[in-house]
């Protein structure tokens, strides 16, 4: 399977990142290269076989159901939480307008 | 203080509890090698000479008291700027994040301090460790302090923990953490002559490390030799509540049970990892690891990885995809850059911010991880292969039915020099050693085994079973002890 222009244009789209003509142009031949290589899998008798999930053998465990069971990770922290936004306001994420 | 440099972790810690020095004294050696070699090298992306002075005062100050001291107590380390520091920018070498400035420490990088280790600095890597050289770093490349000999082309230090790797081999640290995600330790370490551990994946926390494939993501240490290796992967391991994958285990004592007797143990070399075409000085460093195997007292028998060949497809599948989910939570919005063209909508702001904040490979792998998981080929290309993936890990079950420990190269060839790999695939077919392993979450070092041709590092890797990191770290003190390696590069920074 290769890609063309309009196809890396669509990826582009679903990963949110802004690509010009000229660096669409560019990605084409360099994602086929990349996606020819990894064809080689299709090759591979993969019958009966179950898709990995977990490398390491692990059980999900579950935390005890207090609030703030950690403080690091609990809440209650708004102003840490906002610290690195580039436009937190009045307490909240600040983003344009979203309603027209 | 001349000579306190050159000394590895261990030898601090004790030196510094002994009282031959203080740890203060120790910081401000490697304070002044850390800003001498910061022009030529590009080793760290932020340096931070307070916090190892303050680290230090405090590690003697507890000596007067006669308190307790730390595993690590009076070291001083760099920290791979993937690791989240509270207070100290953590960019994780990409415009996207930087001037972020984490409101809370790393999970491994706190046990560090916890132990008594010190920060020197947040050390240079590629962009969100996608790389196997350095070069996609947004802060430019770290510089390997080794050069070919009669030659002063810039090398590659390797990646994508490149600053760790040109730190540690130019004595600007004792020691480093890395983080692994197909080969980032190891390569690195085998490109500049220092020591690497992989630990099996969930040893170490990935609470608070920048995360790129988080099924492969392992953090580890990188130091002068095996002994500080071990010592220094005991103060990172450990359970962690806060990361799922975290292994509730109990962390050996490494260090106190290291033992280059492989008496009895069985040494697997894999077939299908001689490679048409091998480089000489390559091939060569592994017959010497071979016969220093032998010479320990391990039985080397011939093995067979059968899907090795499809190793770096189903990497190059598995870890985009992680990474292009992962790197989702780069919106600015919550933290990082933000690019607001104007009269922009939301979705715009994403698009323009995601353009302006991430590198060309970085864009190259979110893209390739989008494209396969996207509807309509998710099932030919990402369960293929973690289907493939299965395989590879079922490969080494196999194998150590057969045998202990696996000896192979760590990379196939040599560092290279910085812009002598344009093509993104030349630069993915450095990892066809290192990424096996990972797949198949297993520990795996690299020690140095000699010098190439042209007075490069060759490093050796050993790849041991699930939890065995002991049994790994043996064998590469066994070949430590044989291949005495103590070139070091000759100072031209």
């Amino acid at each position: 399977m290769s890609v063309d222009t309009a196809t890396v244009a669509r990826i582009a789209s679903l990963a949110r990142i802004k690509v010009s003509e000229g660096e669409l142009e560019a990605m084409v031949p360099e994602l086929n290269g990349i996606l020819n290589w990894v064809e080689q899998l299709g090759e591979v008798n993969v019958e009966g076989v179950e898709p990995m999930t977990a490398v390491i053998p692990n059980t999900l465990r579950l935390r005890a159901d207090v609030v703030n069971a950690d403080p690091l990770t609990g809440g209650g922290i708004r102003d840490a939480v906002l610290a690195n936004a580039p436009a937190a306001e009045h307490g909240f994420f600040g983003v344009p307008k979203v309603i027209e | 203080m001349t000579g306190l440099t050159d000394l590895g972790l261990i030898a601090i810690r004790d030196g510094v509890a002994k009282g031959e020095f203080t740890a203060v004294e120790v910081a401000q050696a490697f304070n002044a090698a850390v800003a001498d070699a910061q022009e030529a090298l590009n080793a760290f992306i932020v340096t931070t000479p307070e916090a190892a002075l303050s680290a230090a005062a405090k590690v003697d100050a507890d000596r007067s008291a006669g308190k307790e001291l730390g595993k690590l107590a009076g070291v001083p380390i760099g920290m791979k700027d993937l690791f989240a520091t509270k207070g100290v920018q953590t960019s994780a070498a990409s415009k996207i994040l930087e001037g972020f400035t984490p409101q809370y420490e790393s999970t491994v990088s706190q046990k560090l301090w916890d132990a008594g280790a010190g920060m020197l600095g947040k050390l240079n890597l590629d962009q969100f460790a996608m790389g196997s050289s350095n070069e996609s770093s947004a802060f430019g490349p770290a510089i390997s302090p080794w050069r070919r000999k009669g030659d002063t082309a810039a090398l590659t230090a390797g990646g994508s923990s490149g600053g760790s790797s040109a730190a540690v081999a130019a004595r600007l640290c004792p020691a480093a953490t890395g983080t692994d995600t197909g080969g980032s330790i190891r390569q690195p370490a085998a490109f500049t002559g220092i020591s690497g551990i992989k630990p099996t994946y969930g040893r170490c926390s990935r609470w608070g490390i920048v995360a790129f494939a988080s099924s492969l993501d392992q953090a580890g240490p990188m130091a002068h030799d095996v002994a500080d290796c071990a010592l220094m992967l005991e103060a990172m391991a450990g359970f962690d509540p806060k990361d799922a994958t975290s292994l509730d285990m109990p962390v050996p004592d490494w260090s106190a049970l290291l033992n280059a007797d492989l008496k009895v143990k069985k040494v697997g070399i894999p077939r299908e990892y001689r490679i048409e075409g091998l480089n000489a000085d390559v091939a060569k460093a592994w017959d010497d690891g071979i016969a220093w195997l032998k010479d320990a007292g391990a039985e080397v028998v011939d093995i067979s990885l059968p899907h090795s060949k499809y190793a770096l497809a189903t990497y190059y599948i598995i870890a985009p995809a992680e990474a292009s989910s992962n790197l989702a939570r780069y919106d600015g919005v919550r933290y990082g850059l933000r690019d607001l063209p104007d009269g922009a909508n939301l979705q715009d702001m994403y698009a323009a911010t995601r353009a302006a904040g991430f590198g060309a490979e970085v864009k190259r792998r979110i893209l390739i991880g989008t494209y396969v998981l996207s509807a309509g080929f998710y099932d030919a290309y990402y369960t293929q292969a973690q289907k493939v993936r299965t395989l590879i890990s079922r490969d080494f079950e196999e194998a150590f039915k057969q045998c202990d420990v696996i000896l192979a190269p760590t990379a196939p060839t040599p560092a290279f020099a910085l812009g002598e790999k344009s093509n993104p695939l030349d630069l993915y077919l450095g990892d066809v050693f290192s990424v096996p392993a990972s797949l198949a979450g297993l520990p795996a070092m690299s020690v140095p085994a000699g010098l190439s041709s042209d007075g490069l590092p060759l490093g050796l890797q050993i790849i041991g079973r699930p939890f065995d990191e002991q049994g790994v770290l043996n064998a590469g003190l066994a070949i430590e002890q044989r291949a005495q390696f103590s070139a070091k590069p000759e100072k031209w920074w």
